[in-house]
């Protein structure tokens, strides 16, 4: 079998949500490798999205389960944790598709509330804060210098202390990213990271997860439509269409593959009794 | 082809002025034009006056009024609102102006009970002084809301709860134990807090407007079971003989082993005031100093982010509720701790002193001063607490200059006085503050 098979850091079983009558996902079941770039792709209502907010606990799903497994050898059942939990312990990190940052603060003190657990631990739950030990001092300038490291990487040191408001689209982001990581994520879930970038950023978001997975034994997870990126940087695709999985391999298997081309563009006329009949209908 | 003519600015505000008259009329003409009085005398009878002349008057206010506002503030182009906000100090200058003023406030705040004695003398001096100890009082129960609303977004009517809460708790443990104001002050704040607690876990699973209401409910509650609970709080009667705080064991009272007696100077009442001027001062310059230092800490960047973005926070790994409730208690419990002050200072206490429209006024202080501004809720504070008792001859009139100076300041500055928001860390020195349209308000 393939590598994501053999040491999954994520594994999807079986999962199902319903919302009343509409099954978004249906009995789905894929591995995230450990170490791999997996995309997830399908047309849109396809039920990606879901699929992440079951993964980081925004949803409960109907059935089915995620197991994370940390490279600790600890593991975790994600669809019983409430969602801060699978942040803070299951190590599972996520950007939102309409952006989600702290607009009325500054990009500094975006990264700095990403790295609240650790801090609220180092300042006693704020008690050795308040007196000014010197623990929490210590922490909190390691905690800049963290920060500043992701700000360096992304290309948002010189406007640290702007709001993130202020930042266009594309800074926002990687911004988005950048705090992400902050978390010190195992695996790290991006809800189109691309969309909206012109292709030079496009290029950068590219070179920046490469960067992720290579240097910070970060796994990833990404919803994307833009199939540059997709077919670039991915090592796993897995397909979604109406909640089911229609494919799952490399890039050049998912490419070649009919259910996905049919998925994609429709058929020609003339093919659907011969799809339809590969398909199963 | 004829094209759709634009009503001109007069035209449209004039029609616009009229039906706003036309409303007031229709309410004005029940509700103000007849008056239900006792008649005087042996009969008691009701009769009804009729004041015609008064609803003739609000009508033709309202029509001039929003003749006003549309032709220079809503419908021009350039509404003067713009240009009234470039008089005043853009966002940098603010800031600099706000750092200088800080010290400057301090030292006057240090210095008052002094100058007031040097001009006025003791007998002048004390109903200033009564009323600064009014001021300072509400600054430190703005400070404490402004942990809940201006930093954590959470609207709270009900803040009055946590201040009965604190007073009848002093008051009580004095009545029944025979505690001591400074024994009782920790317990106050700790007993607020804790009801701060107990009322933030159903409720803080509820949000804006929602929040909103269930707050100012528990409000009227507490006020209702102090009210109706004779046996134990006194019902209307109130709590009367609290005890006055100590100065280290050196009771305020004429003769041996008085203040006065122990330091040698002439007896005087004025004292005690001065004394319970400098207790209000040093809580309320405590509150700002632990609130200013949780800002700068994980706790109170996870309370702004809460305020800014709680899905994002919830993804970031931050327990929501906890920090919520962490707020709502620290918020709790400042107002505790001003309330067993309140207690001590007035000796009696009743369900009356804690009315919804005491949480109306603190939280008025906030929102005016600009919401999560420390400087702010200083200003507003003695511009409405201050200018209210200063302006008590004119009784009749000073709700109407209340109620003018809170739409001026709503059409003139909509988001506070001070509603720059500075940055809790900053890698360079010269960072700006946070413009205020950027910062959210908080969904509860």
């Amino acid at each position: 079998m393939t590598q994501w098979n053999d040491n999954p850091v994520l594994t999807v079983e079986h999962l199902t949500m319903r919302f009343g009558g509409l099954t978004a996902i249906d009995d789905l079941s894929f591995n995230v490798g450990r170490g791999d770039i997996t995309a997830l792709i399908g047309p849109n209502g396809a039920g990606k999205t879901t699929v992440f907010n079951c993964a980081t606990g925004f949803y409960k799903p109907t059935e089915g389960r995620l197991v994370m497994r940390r490279s600790n050898g600890e593991k975790f059942l994600l669809e019983r944790l409430p969602d801060f939990k699978i942040s803070a312990h299951a190590k599972v990190a996520r950007t939102f598709q309409n952006i989600r940052l702290f607009g009325g603060m500054t990009i500094l003190e975006n990264l700095m509330v990403a790295q609240h657990n650790p801090l609220m631990v180092a300042s006693n739950w704020t008690l050795g804060g308040l007196l000014g030990l010197t623990g929490y001092r210590h922490a909190n300038r390691d905690a800049i210098d963290h920060a500043k490291y992701w700000l360096e990487k992304t290309n948002l040191l010189d406007r640290a202390d702007l709001p993130a408001a202020e930042l266009p689209y594309g800074d926002q982001r990687r911004l988005e990213i950048a705090r992400a990581m902050c978390t010190g994520p195992e695996i790290l879930c991006l809800d189109e990271p691309a969309a909206g970038l012109n292709p030079k950023e496009s290029l950068e978001l590219n070179e920046l997860l490469m960067y992720i997975r290579k240097e910070h034994d970060t796994s990833v997870l990404l919803i994307e439509h833009d199939m540059s990126v997709v077919m670039e940087i991915s090592d796993h695709v897995v397909v979604l269409d109406y909640g089911v999985k229609i494919s799952d391999g490399t890039p050049d298997e998912v490419k070649n593959d009919p259910h996905v081309i049919a998925a994609y563009l429709g058929v020609d006329d003339d093919e659907v009794d011969e799809i339809e009949e590969e398909v199963g209908l | 082809m004829e094209t759709v003519k634009k009503p001109s600015l007069l035209e449209s505000s004039v029609k616009d002025a009229g039906m706003g008259a036309f409303v007031t009329f229709a309410l004005a003409l029940v509700m103000v034009g007849m008056k239900v009085d006792v008649a005087s005398g042996l009969g008691a009878e009701l009769f009804i006056e009729y004041r015609w002349t008064a609803v003739a008057i609000a009508v033709v206010t309202v029509f001039v009024g929003r003749l006003l506002l549309n032709l220079f503030f809503w419908k021009p182009d350039n509404p003067l609102a713009v240009n009234l906000s470039g008089l005043m100090p853009s966002g940098d200058s603010a800031t600099q102006i706000g750092k200088a003023l800080k010290p400057v406030l301090l030292i006057i705040a240090i210095a008052l009970p002094f100058a007031l004695m040097f001009w006025l003398g003791a007998r002048g001096s004390r109903q200033y002084i009564d009323l600064a100890i009014l001021v300072t009082t509400y600054i430190m129960l703005g400070w404490g809301l402004n942990i809940v609303v201006g930093l954590a977004g959470l609207l709270d009517l009900g803040y009055v709860a946590f201040y009965a809460v604190g007073a009848y708790s002093y008051a009580l443990l004095a009545e029944y134990f025979g505690f001591s104001f400074w024994i009782c002050l920790p317990l106050a704040g700790i007993l607020a807090a804790f009801w701060g607690i107990i009322l933030g876990f159903p409720v803080l699973r509820l949000r804006g407007d929602y929040l909103a209401i269930v707050t100012l409910a528990f409000g009227e509650i507490i006020r209702i079971v102090l009210l109706n609970w004779y046996q134990f709080t006194g019902g209307p009667d109130g709590i009367s003989g609290i005890p006055r705080p100590s100065f280290f064991g050196l009771e305020f009272k004429r003769g041996d082993g008085g203040f006065a007696d122990f330091f040698g100077l002439d007896y005087s009442s004025i004292h005690r005031i001065i004394f319970l001027y400098y207790l209000i001062l040093i809580m309320a310059l405590v509150t700002n100093i632990v609130t200013m230092r949780l800002r700068r800490m994980p706790i109170g960047r996870a309370w702004e982010a809460l305020r800014e973005d709680e899905i994002a926070c919830r993804s970031l790994g931050i327990n929501t509720t906890n920090t919520k409730l962490t707020a709502f208690a620290l918020g709790a419990m400042f107002g505790g701790f001003a309330g067993s002050f309140f207690a001590t200072r007035q000796g009696f206490i009743s369900p009356e002193s804690f009315t919804f429209i005491e949480s109306a006024v603190i939280l008025a202080i906030v929102v005016l001063g600009g919401l999560g501004s420390q400087i702010g809720v200083v200003i507003a504070s003695v511009v409405m607490i201050g200018g209210f008792e200063f302006f008590r001859e004119f009784e009749e009139y000073r709700m109407l200059v209340f109620g003018m100076l809170m739409v001026f300041i709503m059409v003139w500055k909509p988001r506070g006085l001070v509603s720059t928001r500075a940055p809790s860390v900053t890698l360079s020195k010269d960072a700006k503050g946070i413009s205020a349209d950027l910062v959210q308000e908080g969904h509860g």
